[in-house]
């Protein structure tokens, strides 16, 4: 599937929740069901320290595609985590470079993703293209 | 009855309706705010103070001579007057208007900078929100002075035998905040000051978060030094005071250069201004400093005393309610705190349950507070806080529990 195919899946099943509840419980469920990251990339290095939450990103890349693992030590962040994943992971390089990530506004998630909310979830994002195009020119 | 006499009959439901942010909602929900100890609410007699001052006199002081800037200067200088008067301070002059506890804590370790030598020592406590454990790094840094700090016990009181203990001959400063901002705590400063100067040494209390609940009197206290915010008793953001003993605050050389700070200005030298202007370098926040004195005015409306009474009852009742609920631990538990609630739940993450209440309109704080050093002590990463204030109720406390518990079966 290509990340805009992803997307356009997650905003469906978002689509199908009645209120912030289920929304909640749902993303809940995801940060309790997954597991993330080989214990062994959770080092200082892979950590992004937000004032808030912790959050842990590892990339690694096998036929041409970037594949990422991360992890949180707050449950909501983890379920975030989880659906940013499920968008950006198995993805070619420079695909990612261009994303364009309409999904995180269309499914509620902005509020979690804004600069000020201290959760790393922002700078997450902007270690996952900071890999793609390190990785990109690798590739080049 | 005059304005200022204090309401006899205290009901929170009617004081309520002097904040007019407490009508809203959030994210469909009433408005319940418990995070007074980050912000206090801003009744509309303060707000209408500082609409009054931009529509009717607004203009630069000290320095005009037309009416508008003389009624300015009046109604700035009628403020110091208020704050010297609540606070208890003997001269006007010894009211230093400030951005903030903050900006009154860099003036004096700024200050003490030339006062200060090698083999010095500063006190500290280990209660200290740390941001402003800073300056006092930053000021050993610039003089070889030594930084000592006091330990506390599980129970977030400050170890006061440890405390008798680091005085010596050599200690010159003593730093403490009144009241801890991550525990709730009450230090006992009226028997630190008098210790610390029997060693010789010159106390600055941090009264950010007890300005709010307590009336202090800074001359019985005989503290040297005393620094508060305005926007933690309901005041505007971005104002503060320093207060200073006159002898003090003529020994600390100026901390900005400026306007309004000096006497006389030539290329060869320049003389200070006297108190308090030494230390008030360019325009201040002057519309900040007179709705300062207002909300001065409407927290002794209430009365110091109503306040604590009832900020009492809902401590009490919100701990005990809080404490039925399963895997609860509160962090905090001196026999003297205010209001002022740190806790955790089972292992769940702090920042999930301020997620979930959000969601709920309930506003508290979660994180490490400013005190990470506390945080470390009892190894965990932070702690939710909720805060109470006078307008608060124990019907938001209910709503409040009903939320968590919702919050924790979402979360486990
Ligand atoms: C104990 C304590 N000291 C200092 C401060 C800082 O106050 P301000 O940000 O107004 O300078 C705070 C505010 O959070 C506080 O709680």
């Amino acid at each position: 599937m290509t990340i805009q195919e992803v997307q356009d899946e997650i905003i469906d099943e978002f689509s199908m929740f009645e209120d912030w509840e289920e929304r909640y419980q749902y993303m809940i469920d995801l940060g309790k069901t997954l597991p993330l990251i080989d214990e062994k990339y959770k080092t200082e290095d892979n950590i992004i320290k937000g004032c808030q939450s912790k959050v842990w990103v590892h990339a690694d890349m096998s036929n041409d595609k970037i594949n990422f693992t991360a992890d949180s030590d707050a449950i909501i962040t983890k379920g975030i985590i989880a659906i940013l994943i499920r968008a950006f992971s198995n993805q070619h390089p420079k695909d990612i470079i261009e994303a364009d990530t309409y999904f995180i506004d269309k499914i509620g998630l902005k509020e979690h993703l804004s600069p000020t909310r201290a959760n790393g979830l922002v700078s997450m994002v902007k270690q996952i293209k900071l890999y793609a195009i390190a990785y990109q020119t690798q590739l080049n | 009855m005059s304005k200022l006499a204090e309401h006899t009959d205290f009901n929170a439901k009617t004081i309520r309706q002097d904040f007019p942010i407490l009508n809203r909602e959030v994210n469909g929900k009433p408005l319940i705010y418990f995070d007074n100890a980050a912000t206090s609410q801003t009744p509309q007699q303060v707000i209408d103070v500082i609409v009054d001052y931009y529509s009717n006199y607004n203009a630069n002081i000290h320095r005009g001579v037309h009416s508008l800037s003389q009624e300015a200067t009046d109604a700035y200088e009628q403020a110091r007057i208020k704050i010297q008067h609540h606070f208890n301070a003997k001269h006007a002059h010894e009211i230093i208007f400030t951005a903030g506890t903050t900006h009154g804590i860099n003036l004096v370790a700024n200050g003490f900078s030339s006062l200060l030598k090698k083999g010095d020592e500063i006190i500290v406590s280990a209660l200290e929100h740390h941001s402003n454990i800073v300056p006092w790094q930053m000021l050993c840094e610039r003089t070889g002075a030594r930084l000592k700090v006091i330990p506390m016990n599980e129970n977030g009181e400050l170890i006061l035998s440890e405390f008798d203990a680091l005085l010596n001959e050599n200690t010159k400063l003593v730093f403490v905040n009144h009241i801890s901002n991550a525990l709730g705590t009450i230090n006992p400063i009226a028997y630190m000051i008098k210790e610390a100067h029997k060693v010789g040494a010159a106390v600055l209390v941090d009264g950010a978060q007890s300005c709010p609940h307590i009336k202090p009197d800074l001359q019985a206290l005989d503290v040297d030094f005393y620094v508060c915010s305005a926007h933690k008793m309901c005041g505007p953001t971005g104002v503060g005071i320093l207060y200073g003993k006159e002898e003090w605050l003529k020994k600390l050389p100026p901390y900005q250069g400026g306007g309004e700070m000096i006497a006389e200005v030539s290329f060869e030298k320049t003389t200070y201004a006297d108190l308090p202007h030494k230390f008030e370098a360019g325009t201040p926040n002057i519309a900040g400093g007179i709705a300062f004195g207002a909300a001065i005015d409407y927290m002794n409306s209430i009365g110091f005393k109503n306040i604590a009474n009832y900020e009492n009852k809902l401590l009490e009742y919100a701990t005990e309610q809080l404490l039925l609920i399963e895997g609860l631990k509160i962090y905090g538990t001196a026999k003297n705190k205010t209001s002022v609630i740190s806790f955790n739940i089972g292992n769940i993450h702090p920042y999930d349950i301020g997620t979930i209440l959000d969601k709920m309109g309930i506003a508290v704080r979660t994180g490490h507070h400013c005190a990470q050093p506390i945080m470390d002590y009892y190894k965990i990463p932070g702690t939710i806080r909720a805060s109470f204030m006078f307008y608060n109720t124990i019907e938001e406390i209910d709503t409040f529990i009903t939320a968590l518990k919702k919050a924790v079966l979402m979360l486990s």
